[in-house]
């Protein structure tokens, strides 16, 4: 051993009488021993095909949980309700596969990559994030995405997005139809006028702006964008500047603790509730409650009903609460994002009804999956029917259109009854304005990746 | 019993300075490198690729490159997330505006430009130090995640300010997009992987890496005695961010494909990097493959065991992760400051004196 001290090995700060060992790093030894050991454990997770699987990548942790936790109850209860009520779709039990993404889009491929394997038919990522992420990977693999009022706005031309679904509305649906609503407000004109768009600066907010911009055109009102970066805590500059520039109106297009952060702030200068209007995803009991009566008058975007004043939550209730099967603390019901989440499986269910018919089978492959949301049509009398009368609006899918109508109402919190309601009917989006940039946004990415569009 | 140097002679300089001058060591390494080529690309699928051995090996490469900065030369940086997306959309410019030229070159050269901002930002370090010097990494890590929010031109002015890695070859063979095979974005990341460790390996051992360490030691002593302090830091800036950058675009064209810098190069980038090292060990290539595979594993294994065995809610398994991550590095800085490595050098030791330890 003696010899060995001339080898004095640099790697070494700690203990030079070890210094002899160092030098026979591997670089690449220890991969080996330690991935082998997660491979083995996965494999034994084996996937049972005579299931319909609905993943549910869900985040009930991180910045955005306060959001993401009632979405994901109600996902997961709609479905243990058609499980424990109608034994499934179809006569075909539901598997639900819960992962957890936090938001990131890095655990968001992860937890699509493990469970594309078990026969996943959609996937609701509630990210558009992961959403952009998938658009590619999931039109590869042939399994649908479902990113409702969310993800990539020009997905809704189904001739370029085949596996990409953004019924029943997107983000420029919900701009476009915030600004009818001012203009209802303003007794039809804008002119003049100061808006101001707080935004997440992510793919996400950013969706709103070219729409935003192209309707301040034609409505002559003056836009200025106030970005808040993630997760949106720190907001204090950007309400310093709508204090000092006291535009007309503030949108906001918000998701997790900035919601809270924003309304908070918006109370603390005194702006106007009634003139701030949020996207559907700043329209939470969640976002709201924590600025107290301050928050009264607050209005949101909405693309479904609010409220458990509905038969199918007596069902809930009787088949999932009371048989103690709700998913996560059970306390959300009847909240925003709660029902925004069974309206999510609600969709997903009858797509999957509506595939079953098509191709006269109880088990369902994603390719099938894809035809029945293709062909999926909600009315009146099918939501009545299944619990929710007036619900949503009603629309009809179909190859052109993977967007739904773009009908959007408007709803307002009242603190005091600690509750939501909704003050408009559903109300159409611009199509004049959006239909040519959907066609514009979807024509570029099919020039970006080689798709030829066709039905 | 196996693993004596007893009889291992060496008759030449070359085989004296070896990197694995002990023949158990060099076989052991030969044989991991054959697996890593040759058997893992017939076996792997997806799932394999895309949640485990792209962000291993993506992350090795950022952690050795932070490794050089933090560990082999002492200068602490917080700006890792920021360089990786300099790497990432330098990639993604060159990707784009140079659709015919081979992936290879665009990721080199994406290293490159992330080396010479590197540089731009190591200035500094000539004048500051220590904590000082981590707030003005930091800094850079804010600016750079400023700038491509900031500047259309970074994300070719696209609507969404996300960027899409369009489908790119090397050698013919799709490595970015959706439609690539699982065993082709392995090789593709493997051969950097083995690229970087080769250099960064050696360039430790020799004169560079020893001017590094004394600078890290006692940088006036280092000064007295010859060592130019103004290259010693700035080649460890340019050298630690020309991997950084490598790792980033990577990171970007083949294991995500589509990125948002500020959820994607955050500040908790720059953290889990420097997590990486300090669990993984300070100033040891070795380190920082233990610490890559220590923290992209274990939120997975994790999952697996707590999720899909015990049948645990997922919020609790995700909030036990950070608990137990958070937990680890304290346990390490406290028992075991020089890390995984440490451990496995001392393991090792023993191995040698086993069965006779004296």
């Amino acid at each position: 051993m003696a010899g060995e001290e001339t080898h004095a090995e640099e790697d070494d700060r700690a203990n030079p009488a070890l210094s002899d060992i160092s030098r026979e790093e591997t670089p690449m030894n220890m991969k080996l021993k330690l991935t082998t050991v997660a491979l083995g454990v996965t494999l034994a997770a084996g996937p049972a095909m005579a299931e319909l699987v609905f993943p549910s990548l869900s985040y009930r942790t991180g910045p955005y949980a306060a959001n993401g936790i009632p979405f994901a109850d109600g996902y997961a209860d709609y479905f243990t309700l058609l499980n424990e009520r109608d034994g499934g779709i179809g006569g075909e039990a539901i598997r639900m596969i819960e992962c957890e993404t936090g938001y990131n889009t890095e655990k968001g491929v992860e937890c699509y990559e493990s469970t594309k394997g078990e026969g996943a038919l959609v996937y609701q990522p509630l990210s558009t994030g992961i959403t952009y992420q998938l658009i590619p990977k999931a039109t590869a693999d042939g399994i649908p995405v479902h990113s409702m009022g969310y993800g990539r706005t020009s997905a809704k031309d189904g001739s370029v997005f085949k596996n990409i679904f953004n019924y029943p509305a997107n983000y420029w649906d919900g701009a476009s139809v915030a600004i009818k609503h001012l203009l209802d407000v303003n007794g039809g004109s804008l002119e003049g006028k100061k808006i101001a768009l707080v935004y997440h600066n992510s793919a996400y907010g950013k969706e709103p702006i070219r729409t935003l911009e192209e309707l301040s055109k034609k409505h002559g009102f003056e836009l200025s964008l106030l970005p808040i970066d993630h997760p949106g805590q720190e907001q204090k500059s950007q309400w310093l500047q709508i204090r000092r520039e006291k535009p007309d109106n503030v949108i906001m297009y918000g998701w997790g603790v900035m919601n809270q952060v924003a309304i908070q702030e918006a109370a603390n200068i005194r702006y106007p509730m009634d003139q701030f209007i949020g996207i559907w995803w700043s329209g939470s009991e969640n976002d709201v409650r924590p600025a107290g009566d301050a928050a009264n008058g607050y209005k949101a975007l909405t693309f479904h009903n609010v409220g458990d004043d509905f038969p199918v939550f007596d069902d809930i209730q009787k088949f999932v609460v009371d048989a103690g099967k709700a998913a996560g603390a059970g306390d959300q019901i009847g909240t925003a994002l709660y029902n925004r989440g069974l309206y999510a499986a609600m969709l997903a269910a009858e797509a999957a009804k509506t595939a079953q018919g098509m191709h006269n089978t109880t088990t369902l492959t994603p390719a099938q999956m894809r035809d029945g949301m293709e062909a999926l049509e909600i009315t009146e009398a099918k939501m009545a029917d299944l619990g929710l009368p007036n619900f949503g609006p009603e629309f009809k899918v179909s190859c052109e259109n993977h967007g739904g109508n773009g009908f959007v109402a408007v709803s307002q919190w009242d603190a005091a009854a600690d509750s939501w309601s909704l003050i408009t009917d559903y109300v159409q989006s611009d199509q004049d304005i959006l239909g040519p940039l959907v066609t514009e946004d979807a024509a570029a990415f099919a020039a970006e990746s080689g798709i030829t569009p066709g039905c | 019993m196996l693993y004596r140097e007893s009889g291992d002679f060496s008759s030449t300089y070359a085989e004296d300075s070896q990197t694995f001058p002990i023949k158990f060591d060099r076989y052991r390494y030969y044989f991991v490198l054959f697996v890593a080529i040759a058997v893992i690309p017939f076996m792997i699928n997806d799932y394999w690729v895309n949640s485990l051995f792209l962000p291993f090996l993506i992350y090795a490469i950022a952690a050795i490159g932070l490794n050089i900065l933090v560990g082999y030369c002492g200068q602490v940086s917080l700006g890792t997330g920021g360089f990786m997306a300099v790497g990432a959309y330098a990639c993604y410019k060159l990707m784009t505006s140079f659709p015919d030229v081979s992936m290879l070159i665009h990721v080199l050269l994406a290293g490159l430009i992330t080396a010479a901002v590197g540089v731009l930002f190591g200035l500094p370090s000539l004048r500051i130090k220590g904590f000082y010097l981590a707030v003005a990494t930091l800094a850079a890590q804010f600016f750079l995640v400023w700038l491509f929010n900031r500047v259309p031109w970074f994300y070719n002015y696209s609507a969404s300010g996300q960027i899409s890695a369009p489908e790119r070859t090397f050698l013919g063979v799709n490595i970015t997009g959706a439609n690539t095979q699982a065993w082709a974005t392995y090789l593709f990341c493997l051969m950097f992987v083995i690229f970087s460790a080769y250099v960064a390996r050696n360039l430790t051992r020799g004169s560079v890496g020893r001017k590094w360490m004394a600078i890290r030691d006692m940088d006036i002593a280092a000064e007295i005695i010859g060592v130019n302090p103004l290259r010693a830091k700035l080649t460890a800036f340019a050298i630690s961010s020309f991997f950084i950058g490598i790792s980033g675009a990577l990171f970007f064209s083949i294991y995500l494909g589509a990125v948002e810098v500020g959820e994607a190069f955050g500040i908790q980038k720059s953290f889990l990097v420097l997590f990486m090292i300090i669990i993984g060990g300070l100033g040891s290539i070795f380190g920082s493959f233990a610490g890559a595979a220590f923290l992209v594993l274990l939120p997975v294994v994790l999952k697996i065991v707590g999720v899909d065995w015990l049948g645990w809610p997922t919020d609790i398994v995700a909030h036990l992760q950070l608990v137990i991550v958070g937990g680890l590095i304290i346990v390490f800085l406290i028992a075991e400051p020089h890390g995984l490595a440490q451990l496995w050098r001392v393991a090792k030791e023993k191995l040698r004196l086993w069965p006779f330890p004296h």
